[in-house]
């Protein structure tokens, strides 16, 4: 254990982890069938079974929370899997070598990426190959990658010009063994934290898909889309817009602060200027 | 200074000549063809030959991406497939839109967040700084669309203040034109400034504890009178680049929050090319907000050396 725990890694970490229960508890049970269309149950009042309502199909609006906990997560990690799958490598190849055409490369393309965000590549995406959970997070992943691609390079950088690196070098130890003994182990905690908030933005970049249409097709949960079809019912049942935009909000501000916390705990240098302010 | 705007003026026209290629090859890449789309199941193969002939799309790719870039210097964005019409002035009208709507929100954003991060850095010892940086934290985790049906939760389903959507243009009536765009400014704005308050407040938090800082005060300077006068130009070089970063972001929040107020944008200019298959129209819309974006880092690292002299 490196630091101790704060604030952030505890709110945070508590926040990720009922977002996660909900949707594992969601693989087993739910209170009733999200997908369910009841049109005896249609915009029932919150009781008797039905702890937050129903909407305008009589479908339970803890169940479809429940299981849209599920598709966020789904989403998330894919998403965030593909940028640091990509993004990693890369980053450390144009930081192990700063001065060479393929680093040069491996950022022009990196700064092209960046200029296409994540939700115009799902709309390009999408216009191409259909709207669904899969073109978006493809598109969130790739755009993406740029932010990982950056943070390995900045931090390898720092890394490879340490004692240890050097040492390792005047032995002999190739450049692909000096990457995974040396580079990846002390990049690790920059890495993770960055995971986080990518968590956090995917989060937020597939809520607005769904919203628009370009995200998880229906009849499966998507808390975005539950926005999206509790918007013409403002004026009546505002509730049904009340509690996805919650949860995203909550799983956003867990995945942030399970971010902050963790950079906190994981780099004893940064708490301690923290602690200075 | 004069070579670095040359240099990052090249990389600008080639960054965004690589995104023009990259957006057509994408689209290009579309299964079906336009022609077959715009006649139906019904046609002809003449028919189908003979339009296509009149689209163009019968000519190798890369003299189709030559003729659509080469248009695009000329402000030529070419014919919809699907209504026949220009597409250009189409993207010009609902560009001032989206414009209108992405600045309003930044200034929103800047007037919540320069004064709150300010604030929260100088007093960041004691609750209220802690509670303003707690609040931008909780603003950062609300997306822009979501503030959107907030307020119109809040400012027309309860006050009944404010239209919920709906776009009157300024020529029509000034005074509807601003009711009309209030809630879709605070909606980008209350978000972005939560997110550019935490930036300020490091930002000034750093410059607090420059020496120069010290020495201004130990001249008899207040607290205030020494971050007026020393600190804010200093502590604004890291804000803007976050602002540059924000105006991109901004500009696609712009896309969703035009949907949730139905307001004519470029957003939903894009989203109804999309739902009705009009590809290039979708790929001239997608190639300006690309470019405005490669544009927006332009104007940013350049406004980074104006600010910082040890840069020139």
């Amino acid at each position: 254990m490196r630091g101790r725990l704060n604030a952030g890694l505890l709110v945070g970490g508590t926040l990720v982890g009922l977002v996660t229960l909900a949707a594992l508890v969601s693989f087993f049970w739910t209170p009733h069938d999200p997908t369910l269309v009841d049109a005896a149950q249609k915009l029932r009042e919150p009781g008797g079974g039905y702890l937050l309502g129903a909407d305008k199909f009589g479908r339970d609006t803890f169940s479809q929370l429940m299981v849209g906990a599920r598709t966020t997560l789904y989403v998330g990690i894919v998403a965030v899997g593909i940028a640091a799958a990509l993004g990693i490598p890369l980053g450390m190849i144009a930081g192990m070598t700063p001065r060479g055409w393929l680093s040069e490369l491996i950022m022009r393309v990196n700064d092209l990426v960046f200029a296409f965000p994540a939700l115009l590549l799902a709309v390009m995406l999408g216009a191409v190959y259909g709207p669904g959970t899969l073109t978006a997070m493809i598109a969130i992943g790739v755009a993406t990658v740029p932010a990982f691609a950056r943070v390995a390079r900045a931090a390898t950088l720092q890394v490879m010009v340490t004692d240890y690196v050097l040492a390792a070098r005047a032995a002999g130890r190739r450049r692909p063994a000096i990457a995974l003994r040396h580079v990846l182990p002390n990049i690790g905690s920059v890495l993770i934290v960055q995971a986080s908030v990518s968590f956090a933005i995917a989060i937020l970049a597939e809520a607005a898909l769904s919203f628009l249409g370009f995200g998880t097709r229906p009849p499966t949960p998507s808390w975005g889309r539950m926005l999206q079809e509790s918007q013409e019912l403002l004026f009546s049942t505002p509730r049904l817009a009340l509690w996805p935009g919650l949860a995203i909000a909550l799983a956003v501000l867990g995945f942030n602060l399970l971010g902050d916390g963790l950079r906190d705990f994981l780099d004893p240098k940064l708490r301690r200027i923290r602690a200075e302010r | 200074m004069t070579l670095y705007l040359l240099k990052r003026l090249a990389v600008l026209i080639a960054s965004t000549a690589a995104a023009a290629v990259v957006v057509f090859a994408f689209m290009a890449l579309l299964p079906g063809d336009p022609a077959e789309i715009a006649l139906g199941v019904n046609a002809t193969p003449e028919a189908v030959a003979e339009l296509r002939r009149q689209f163009g799309t019968d000519r190798p790719p890369l003299t189709q991406f030559l003729d659509w870039a080469g248009g695009l210097l000329q402000g030529d964005f070419g014919i919809s497939y699907v209504t026949s019409s220009p597409i250009g002035p189409q993207i010009s009208d609902r560009l001032g839109v989206t414009a209108v709507l992405v600045l309003g929100g930044m200034v929103v954003a800047l007037v919540l967040a320069v004064p709150a991060g300010t604030f929260a850095a100088v007093h960041h010892r004691n609750p209220l700084g802690a509670a303003i940086s707690a609040f931008s934290q909780v603003g950062i985790a609300v997306p822009a669309f979501l503030a959107g049906i907030l307020l119109v939760f809040v400012f027309a389903v309860q006050a009944q203040a404010l239209p919920s959507g709906g776009y009157v243009p300024i020529s029509e009536s000034p005074g509807e034109w601003l009711r009309s765009l209030l809630l879709p400014w605070l909606s980008l704005g209350l978000v972005q400034g939560a997110v550019l308050t935490r930036y300020v407040r490091s930002a000034v938090l750093d410059v607090m504890r420059e020496d120069y800082l010290r020495t201004a005060r130990a001249k008899g300077r207040g607290a205030t009178g020494a971050l007026w006068r020393h600190g804010l130009r200093n502590a604004s070089i890291p804000v803007v680049t976050v602002l540059g970063l924000q105006l991109a972001t901004l500009l696609i929040g712009a896309v969703v929050v035009e949907r949730v107020f139905v307001i004519p944008g470029l957003g939903d200019l894009l989203l109804n090319g999309v739902a009705g298959r009009d590809l290039l129209l979708v790929q001239g819309v997608v190639m300006v907000l690309v470019a405005a974006v490669l544009l927006i880092n332009f104007v940013v690292d350049v406004a980074y050396h104006l600010l910082d002299p040890r840069l020139r």
